[in-house]
């Protein structure tokens, strides 16, 4: 019998392809052609910045995959600047009062996952506000990291970067991926494992499912709240790494407000990102690419005063949300608490 | 029908208003007393003695008049910074770019109170005093814009416009802008000349009359006028606002100016009233302390001035409390941070409850229609 | 009810809802391979049992039985497994997933850790073979027809080897030919030993399809019967308890001069799909002309068009003969039309706000509503609420009570009184009485026919044929965009409508 709706006329396959992939593809010949432009003026020079992308990126990676995981079954998560606050918080105490750095990046993580807890029991069980609940453990980690923190402590110790043989020595990109410490290591392998379990896993299915029709998953026998969760709590529990790597691997101290707005950008690459895991990637690529270049101004003797130096990733964050964010298709559900009845 | 509306029984609609307004402060006063107490066992744990830091507490805010001077003063910029995010909420806007905007408004105010001559002191203090709302409102108006026509999320927007706040405040304090006095290193501007004070009456600044009155003329913007209903609608159903032939994106943009307005007026009396000058780092966090506000007060004007008075008092009380009783001033903010949890958390709750109660009363599937 | 192959039996089930008894010791049972309809007007309590039956509400009382066996079902994942499947009426299909995806979503076929798709691609063409009910397992749903989304829906169902089927008012959105198809797919399901529950409130459909009906109203069971013992006539007084009107009593139309134009209007969506493709029609002065369509046919983004929610490409809209600007709602109530949106909730009320303020929802800006100086009139604005509550029957304590605490019907009558109280050239009313019990539904048609016979030129958009039917003077069938002919409502036949909604090649008009 003859069908009652229009169905849209599909676009012929290469326009397709540029409508998707044109914008990334753009940025990226633009950022090698930087890159490789750059290199031949100053090749160690290049290399620092490379370094210095990667280390930029990857609280920003953590960051949005933490996002990602709450954003997908659909919980908005505004609080992972409050969970990678405490997270590195707990993991520079933990290493302070154990003088050891695999437990105290444990302790991070943990935190993050308790954090995490907090906001899936009050987005989903409370069906708070979910921008409320992320809001006040900001400000609850802002109040806690302050109050408890004493001047003057420092790391002992620092986890070192960890060269991988002969890769390490490949001009140009080498010292930038394949000389670095586990928890850049440890990113790189997440956003793998992340867009797997996503995509090719039941369980990401069913995460995807609860994300943009709840109710359709519930009546297949999908526990809603159960999925929820679980994906905030994982996503505490990256939030709480990139914390750890803040304190324990780049910085090697803790100060009061570190993460700076961190987990704020996260969102933004997030959403640059499309919500997907290698977008987030190539997103907080792109911001620490930004942030690395914009060391280089300063040292290059331009006359603009650092402050407005310092405002470029938070500038670049609003373009990015101005020009992207009703482009990108959000879970359906997003930001709505589930009701059974 | 329309004869059970006969204004009868006096006193029983008294008790009816005053049971109602039990029910509304319930919950906030909850919120408070549940979080002094998990502020205590903090306290207790990191080796601190409750009961003296309380009391010191108590005796930095409320112990002499000069003490209460200083809370009124403290909650003066609270006030309009819990009324900035609270008109934002109205119309479903989560505006946290308060503290850019108020660092706008205290600097904008600063320079017209050092720069501008010859003007008699009443009008000079006014004119200073609008040039920093304005500098608020104009901040305000581009998180307003980005939401009305990209759709930019405000919460992330005005976050990041924050950070912008602290970098550009920062590089006029310490450049164009600087203290060029005899010996002074430090980034700030010139002290504003004595035109452009506002003054105080005892020890009460005459700011926090001026946003009682603030607080009084929200109100009936909201809920008196076109324009308050306009903005109340937008936030409740911009889909049927559309329907009723409201502009959304001018209200959107309209309502973060009336926000960033009541935000630069708050750093604009900050400055002009007591600090005299704009410094950065003068006060941290007030714009955060506008979310606590704004959510402990219910989100209505005359909710904001007692939360904003009793943060004001813990900020007030905090160096006595630290002084005497040794103990960090971080700890307001993790009680802040308490109440927060509570107030909105028992909103749900209770609005669960309510919703059961409001059912009750809900015409039932066929009893009135048929 | 005794030594009967029963595939399922209810006993004395209970379920209160805050302020509401939806179901009050309710009795039913269903045989192996019937088609048994439950028949009810919209808040009888038909589908709250049939979701406490599929485990997502918990029952406070009652039994279930499955093959004369006791069980308990705590949730979708037990009624899945003791063969109960139910296609609900919004689609429990996940939009951006594909077919597949959506099939085995809670079931998943997998190897090792991940999913594996291929496997279930097979399993899906190999029962959509079985059943004749054929799906492209890669489709995005989305994409899909609403016919064959329904499709997916019944497969899901069996895909879970469901022997006992319930389908929720699922002709709601299928033309009567394809409504015609589901019920021949339904008779092959019984004769593979399916036994189906099938929720309607449309009575030729039940004559057409069932073996038995049970009838509810107000949450309890009131009757029994089946096609060979009743009529139309008879399940309508069942459902409703008293005799009611099945034809809206109008003399003939009137019409005087044009006061709507739509001059080939053209609109694209979000998606650039081209969703009205060049229309053109007029309403006249004292007349009522229907559009009758299955959903999805461009008739929201029409209406949208006309009444200012919403822009056009090209072509125009001309009231009283002025071309209107388009997205300007205000222009429009301001030069005398009314619009009763299809979506009470979304766009035609403020729930939170009180009636007083809801009735001036679109003229608060107005005298007497509105003072000098941005302020407003409070006491004018409650006397008008006063007024409109009496004259237009809206059951509610009072204006000061928030819209939310009203029953549907009721929240429909706060719209309609708030409308027709202004003086009107046009009336653009869309599915006025969607989900309405059968006296609100009587009292708007009156009501609608009043404002034809006052002058007003009157445009109802309807998915339900019969309203259209009785309600119209003239009836303009729309489909994927276009206007497929405009008829006089006398002498056109429901087929003639259906074959049209469908697409069919226009014969000539009556």
């Amino acid at each position: 019998m003859q069908n009652t709706t229009t169905l849209p006329t599909p676009l012929s396959p290469w326009r397709q392809f540029t409508k998707q992939w044109g914008t990334t593809i753009f940025i990226i010949l633009a950022v090698v052609g930087i890159t490789i432009w750059q290199y031949i003026l100053n090749a160690r020079v290049t290399e620092a910045v490379l370094a210095s992308t990667i280390r930029q990126a990857t609280p920003l990676v953590l960051g949005a995959l933490c996002g990602l995981l709450g954003e997908r079954s659909a919980v908005i998560n505004i609080g992972i600047e409050g969970q990678m606050l405490l997270g590195a918080f707990v993991g520079f105490l933990a290493n302070v009062w154990t003088g050891n750095l695999l437990f105290a990046v444990f302790a991070a993580i943990l935190t993050g996952a308790l954090f995490g807890l907090l906001l899936a029991y009050m987005s989903v069980t409370l069906k708070m506000d979910q921008i409320i609940g992320g809001t006040v453990i900001n400000i609850l980690a802002l109040g806690l990291t302050g109050y408890f923190y004493q001047v003057g402590l420092t790391t002992k110790g620092k986890l070192l970067p960890i060269p991988l043989g002969p890769l390490a020595d490949i001009p140009i990109i080498g010292p930038a991926l394949f000389n670095n410490p586990p928890i850049t290591y440890a990113t790189f392998i997440l956003v793998f494992v992340v867009h797997y379990v996503l995509f090719h896993t039941k369980w990401g299915l069913r995460t995807r499912a609860v994300g943009e029709h709840p109710r359709a998953a519930d009546t297949l026998g999908v526990d809603v709240y159960k999925v929820r969760y679980v994906n905030v709590i994982l996503g505490g529990a990256i939030a709480g790494l990139a914390g750890a790597f803040l304190t324990l691997e780049a910085v090697g101290s803790f100060e009061r407000a570190m993460t700076n707005g961190r987990g704020f950008v996260a969102l933004a690459v997030m959403i640059f990102g499309k919500f997907t895991p290698f977008g987030a990637w190539g997103a907080a690529l792109l911001f620490g690419f930004a942030n690395a270049m914009q060391t280089q101004l300063q040292f290059a003797d331009i006359k603009i005063a650092h402050q407005f130096i310092g405002m470029l990733p938070y500038v670049l964050t609003i373009v990015v949300l101005s020009g992207f964010v009703g482009r990108t298709h959000v879970p359906a559900a997003d930001g709505v608490p589930y009701d059974k009845e | 029908m329309d004869d059970q509306q006969t204004p009868k029984e006096d006193s029983q609609s008294i008790m009816d208003r005053l049971g109602a307004l039990w029910r509304v402060i319930m919950i906030p006063l909850a919120a408070v007393l549940l979080a002094l107490i998990i502020g205590a066992i903090l306290l207790a744990i990191s080796g601190a003695n409750p009961f003296s830091a309380y009391s010191a507490l108590i005796e930095g805010s409320f112990g002499s008049m000069r003490a209460f001077g200083r809370t009124l003063a403290k909650a003066t910029p609270l006030i309009f910074s819990g009324l900035a995010v609270a008109f934002a909420f109205k119309a479903g806007l989560f505006n946290i770019g308060a503290q850019g905007q108020l660092l706008f408004g205290a600097l904008a105010s600063a320079a017209a109170g050092f720069m501008i001559t010859g003007l008699p002191p009443f009008l000079h203090a006014t004119l200073a005093l609008l040039i920093g709302a304005a500098a608020g409102a104009l901040f305000a108006a581009i998180p307003g814009a980005l939401k009305a026509y990209t759709g930019a999320h405000e919460v992330i927007t005005t976050i990041m416009l924050n950070y912008v706040a602290i970098n550009m405040t920062d590089y006029f304090a310490d450049g164009p802008l600087k203290d060029t006095a005899e010996g002074n290193i430090i980034a700030r501007t010139p002290e504003i000349l004595d035109s452009a004070r506002i003054p105080s009456i005892g020890e009460i600044p005459v700011g926090f009359f001026l946003a009682v009155l603030a607080a009084g003329l929200v109100w009936w913007l909201l809920w008196r006028t076109t324009l308050g209903f306009e903005i109340r609608t937008v936030g409740l159903s911009p889909h049927a606002a559309k329907y009723a032939g409201m502009r959304v994106a001018f209200t959107v943009i309209l309502t973060m100016i009336i926000s960033g307005f009541l935000a630069g007026v708050g750093g604009s009396i900050e400055t002009l009233g007591i600090v005299g000058r704009y410094q950065p780092g003068f006060n941290a966090g007030i714009g955060f302390d506008g979310i606590t506000i704004a959510l402990l007060g219910k989100t209505h004007p005359f909710g904001i001035i007692p939360a904003a008075i009793l943060i004001g008092a813990m900020k007030a009380g905090a160096s006595t409390m630290q002084f005497n009783a040794g103990v960090a001033k971080e700890i307001t903010d993790v009680i802040q941070a308490l109440m927060l949890f509570f107030v909105t958390a028992d909103m749900i709750v209770r609005k669960l409850i309510r919703a059961k109660a409001d059912d009750g009363e809900k015409i039932t599937l066929s009893g009135w229609g048929q | 009810m005794t030594e009967e192959n029963l595939a399922l039996e209810i006993r004395n089930v209970t379920k209160q809802f805050p302020g509401v008894l939806a179901n009050d010791n309710v009795s039913f049972d269903l045989r192996k391979g019937e088609i048994h309809a439950l028949l009810g007007e919209n808040g009888a309590g038909k589908s709250t049992l049939m979701n406490v039956v599929y485990g997502l509400y918990a029952q406070d009382e009652g039994e279930f039985f499955i093959d004369n066996k006791l069980v308990e079902i705590n949730g979708p994942s037990d009624a899945i497994n003791y063969g109960i499947g139910m296609v609900h009426q919004h689609f429990m299909l996940v939009p951006v997933f594909s077919v597949v995806e959506n099939m085995i979503l809670g079931a998943e076929v997998t190897k090792g850790t991940s999913l594996d798709l291929a496997r279930a691609r097979r399993e899906i063409i190999e029962i959509s073979q079985a059943y004749g009910l054929e799906v492209d397992p890669d489709a995005i749903v989305e994409n899909l027809p609403v016919g064959v989304q329904q499709r997916v829906e019944i497969l899901k169902a069996l895909y879970r080897k469901a022997n006992i089927l319930v389908l929720d008012e699922p002709t709601a959105v299928l033309t009567p030919q394809e409504a015609e198809d589901l019920f021949v797919v339904m008779r092959q399901l019984t004769e593979m030993g399916v036994s189906i529950i099938f929720i309607t409130h449309k009575l030729k459909e039940i004559l057409n399809v069932a073996d038995r009906v049970t009838v509810m109203r107000r949450g309890k069971v009131v009757g029994h019967t089946s096609p060979k013992e009743t009529d139309q006539q008879g399940l309508a007084t069942m459902m409703v308890g008293r005799d009611v009107l099945l034809e809206v009593a109008k003399e003939p139309a009137k019409p005087t001069n044009v006061v709507l134009e739509v001059a080939r209007l053209s609109i694209t969506d979000e998606r650039d799909v081209e969703v009205v493709k060049d229309i053109s029609f007029e309403v006249r002065a004292g007349e009522i002309l229907g559009i009758a369509g299955i959903q999805g046919n461009g008739q929201t983004e029409l209406i949208e068009a006309i009444t200012g929610l919403r822009g056009a490409d090209s072509g125009s809209v001309l009231l009283s003969g002025e071309e209107i600007p388009f997205e300007k709602p205000r222009y429009l109530v301001e030069h005398g039309m009314g619009h009763v949106p299809e979506d009470r909730h979304k766009h035609g009320l403020v729930l939170p706000y009180d009636l007083a303020d809801n009735m001036v929802l679109n003229t608060y800006y107005q005298k007497p509503y509105a003072g000098q100086m941005l302020t407003r009139d409070q006491q004018t604005i409650l006397k008008n609420a006063y007024g409109l509550i009496q004259r237009f029957d809206v059951r509610a304590p009072g204006p000061e009570v928030n819209a939310s605490t009203l029953s549907g019907g009721n929240q429909q009558k706060v719209i309609v009184g708030r409308e027709f109280s202004r003086p009107l050239k046009v009336l653009i009313a869309n599915q006025p009485t969607r989900g309405l019990d059968v006296g609100s539904i009587e009292y708007i048609h009156k009501e609608i026919v009043k404002m034809r016979d006052e002058g007003v030129g009157v445009l109802v958009i309807s998915a339900e044929l019969d309203e259209i039917l009785s309600l119209s003077d003239r009836i303009a069938i729309m489909f994927r965009g276009e206007i497929v002919t405009i008829v006089k409502a006398k002498g056109t036949t429901r087929e003639q409508l259906g074959l049209w909604m469908a697409g069919a090649h226009p014969e000539a008009a009556v």
